[in-house]
């Protein structure tokens, strides 16, 4: 056995891999990608070809606020990220807390949506066409988003317990790489329902 | 630099009360022991759909025959189709990769390996929820219970008019919770595979075997996502009262097909990528050569990768698509012939010149090759869509993709089997069984299959429950029928062999093939562990390089 061993190669200079978080989080967000082109394309298919109202152009109305809250959320989770790595907790605590916010504002903007197109325009998913789709793309990045939030939560008590600090770092990057990705997926969503779609 | 110098002892487990050992199999999170139970799983459902598929061939014996009625012939044909691709193709397959890729890499297991038991555990229970259907979808109206949509689910037999009570919701969520299971697995994998590399495993020295998952998992993630989302939508559908596949509503029964098809193309590559990495491994040990044409074999695989993206509308070319749309997916799917074309050579080339020895995992590498050819070229006669128009839906079909599944997929596997079950129990295969096996199954096989083309031709359409006298089906039928029991002849043989090598088999040691890759550097079966101290490569053949110190390939890469 010794002299296998001894002939054994010298390991490499350097041997560096790839984080697995990141490279797991990248995976997800491919496959997730993936599901969210099927329901784009399902939508773009189905545009104008409701049999019966309500149509897009008469109930919906341009999300402009929320849409604002939500992009600028990607903004402050890297901040918060960026202020964790170089150890700055207050910092980080702030900005999180501001993500969280602005996520559930977003949240809240697409409750007060639904609640007024189901009251007072009468959609459901099952009315037409476009309330199946409608429905469908938003309510999935919306649960999405939630699921974000939940997480996004979690570390929030978990911080406030003051249990988050640089060596978490590495962890809270995949996580805001995951809400990153809820952004983007936001403004292909509002670029097919709000611009496209109507 | 103590690499297999320190030996510790394996847990002891033989001396445990049985319900000690069972919980340890329930709540493990070993690649290994997971890998096993997905092998394990797989091959209860390949029973279970292969009785199925004896079902079939018995009401299709003769003209007319009446064994199984209408409607259990269609719960037949569904129940088949979905348990063997989902839930004995594709665990068999993650089982394989479970078990191999972190040994073959050098890893102690995979990245996630928690995530690892949740995938395989919604996988199995997606099975065993297909299979609740038959007690529990019965629902109102005395509907039927198992699901009987065919395994597409073509719209509008999925609507709730069509298809009452919950055999359809059965259908729809154990696919949606055993992808959730496959896409999981896949990013684990990728994970594993990027990031758990031993020392010196640069990308270029990964065993193709490796290799082939890594494109396989990156298939998975774009393609069988398709069908968890079109799932969704018929939930929405079902449940919500949505229009997606509504027709009536406006919705369109053809974008489920193309939804379908999105996954179910690539699906095949899916399934044939891993069976190539068998291949790979077994053929060059079996050869007593180095793989042939290593970059291009990887470059083919991720061709294939990408080509398999933009073919899945000719399986629909008889729905009624433009003469550009048509052309274009004729042309992909013509083109797709060339990676594939150029793996066969590479094998060809890899035995060409080679010490060939014929044990039975070779013979059935071997098969593959053969058949895999003929599937092949009956699929580029598919893939021209005038033919196709012809021939779209009848048992040519049937044949063809069988030729493929089983032909292709099922004997690579069971190459898979003869290779690497003496790594996994520490016991030999018995060889005898092995060539009565293999022998029977090939018989089988072409009896089956090679036969199957020729009612095609003459027009008999696939699904069909019974046929009239006279148009030269018959003679055929029975033949096919007569070569379905010898497979399964064959299987029980296979099955016997894994029961009785387990406990009279010979001892195999540490590596009873003289091969070349890490997972034979340990004992058989590893310990739980895998590798005492992490290994170090230099090489595409780590264990060559160890037995040849004086000539080691790390000398010429």
């Amino acid at each position: 056995m010794s002299a296998i061993a001894n002939s054994l190669p010298q390991p490499p200079q350097s041997w560096i891999l790839p984080d697995r978080g990141k490279v797991a989080m990248a995976g997800l967000i491919i496959a997730e990608s993936a599901i969210f082109t099927i329901f784009v394309v399902a939508y773009l298919f189905y545009v104008g070809k409701s049999l019966a109202g309500p149509t897009p152009r008469e109930v919906l109305e341009t999300p402009i606020f929320y849409t604002i809250c939500l992009l600028s959320s990607s903004l402050t989770i890297h901040l918060a990220a960026k202020f964790l790595e170089r150890g700055i907790t207050f910092a980080f605590l702030g900005f999180w807390l501001l993500t969280v916010a602005l996520g559930g504002l977003f949240l809240f903007g697409t409750a007060h949506e639904w609640h007024r197109l189901i009251y007072e325009h009468g959609l459901t998913i099952s009315t037409n066409l476009f309330g199946t789709t409608y429905y469908s793309l938003v309510g999935l990045h919306a649960f999405h988003v939630t699921a974000g939030l939940a997480m996004l939560l979690i570390v929030a008590i978990f911080a406030l317990g003051g249990r988050v600090d640089a060596k978490q770092s590495r962890r809270i990057d995949v996580l805001s790489m995951y809400w990153h990705f809820v952004d983007a997926v936001w403004i292909v969503v509002f670029t097919v329902v709000y611009v496209l779609g109507r | 630099m103590a690499s297999n110098a320190i030996t510790i002892p394996a847990s002891r487990v033989e001396g445990q009360p049985w319900v000690d050992r069972l919980h340890q199999w329930i709540t493990t999170v070993d690649h290994k022991r997971l890998g096993i139970l997905y092998i394990l799983s797989s091959l209860m459902f390949l029973t279970v759909g292969g009785v199925e598929a004896l079902i079939i061939r018995v009401q299709l014996i003769h003209s007319h025959a009446s064994f199984v009625s209408p409607e259990v012939f269609n719960r037949m044909f569904t129940m088949h189709g979905t348990t063997m691709i989902f839930f004995v193709a594709m665990p068999i397959l993650f089982g394989f990769g479970n078990y191999l890729v972190p040994l073959m890499i050098g890893a102690r297991d995979m990245a996630f390996p928690r995530l690892n038991a949740f995938s395989f555990w919604i996988s199995f229970f997606g099975g065993l929820l297909l299979y609740f259907s038959l007690v529990g979808a019965n629902g109102l109206y005395g509907a039927g219970n198992a699901p009987d949509v065919g395994w597409w689910a073509y719209a509008p037999l999925t609507a709730r008019a069509f298809s009452p009570g919950h055999s359809s919701d059965y259908w729809t969520v154990a696919l949606l919770v055993s992808g959730f299971g496959s896409i999981a697995t896949s990013i684990n994998l990728i994970a594993t595979i990027l990031c758990m590399r031993c020392p010196g495993m640069e990308l270029k020295r990964m065993p193709l075997l490796a290799w082939l998952y890594l494109v396989m998992s990156g298939i998975v993630l774009i393609a069988l996502t398709p069908l968890s989302a079109a799932q969704l939508m018929l939930i929405v559908d079902r449940y919500l009262g949505g229009h997606f596949f509504d027709a009536q509503a406006g919705g369109s029964a053809v974008l489920w097909m193309h939804f379908f098809w999105i996954f179910g193309h690539p699906e095949v590559y899916i399934l044939i990528i891993p069976s190539f990495a068998f291949m790979s491994e077994i053929v060059p040990v079996f050869s007593r050569k180095p793989i042939f044409g290593y970059p291009v074999m990887v470059a083919a695989t991720i061709a294939i990768g990408f080509l398999s993206m933009s073919v899945w509308a000719h399986h629909m070319f008889t729905v009624g698509m433009n003469s550009t749309a048509n052309s274009f997916f004729t042309i992909t799917s013509m083109a797709i012939g060339v990676p594939t074309g150029i793996k066969i050579f590479n094998w060809l080339g890899t035995m060409w010149g080679g010490k060939i020895q014929l044990k039975v995992p070779m013979l059935f590498c071997i098969g593959f090759l053969f058949q895999f050819l003929i599937a092949g070229l009956t699929g580029i006669m598919l893939a021209a869509s005038p033919f196709d128009w012809q021939l779209s839906l009848s048992y040519f079909v049937v044949a063809h993709f069988h030729y493929v599944i089983v032909g292709g997929i099922l004997f690579a596997v069971f190459a898979a089997f003869y290779y690497w079950y003496p790594k996994m129990t520490g016991r030999m295969l018995s060889e005898r069984l092995g060539q009565w096996h293999f022998w029977l199954f090939l018989i089988g096989f072409h009896l089956t299959f090679d036969l199957m083309h020729i009612p095609g031709v003459l027009g008999m359409p696939r699904r069909i429950y019974t046929y009239e006298p006279g148009r030269g089906w018959d003679t055929l039928n029975l033949q096919i029928t007569v070569g379905a029991f010898i497979q399964g002849l064959a299987i029980v043989i296979f099955i016997a062999n894994l029961i009785i090598s387990y406990f009279k088999g010979d001892q195999a040691g540490n590596d009873p093939w003289d091969a070349w890759t890490l997972e034979w550097s340990i004992s058989s079966p590893p310990p739980a562990y895998n590798f005492a101290s992490i290994p170090i490569v230099a090489s595409r053949r780590p264990l060559w390089d160890l037995k040849h110190p004086e000539d080691p390939d790390s000398h010429y890469e």
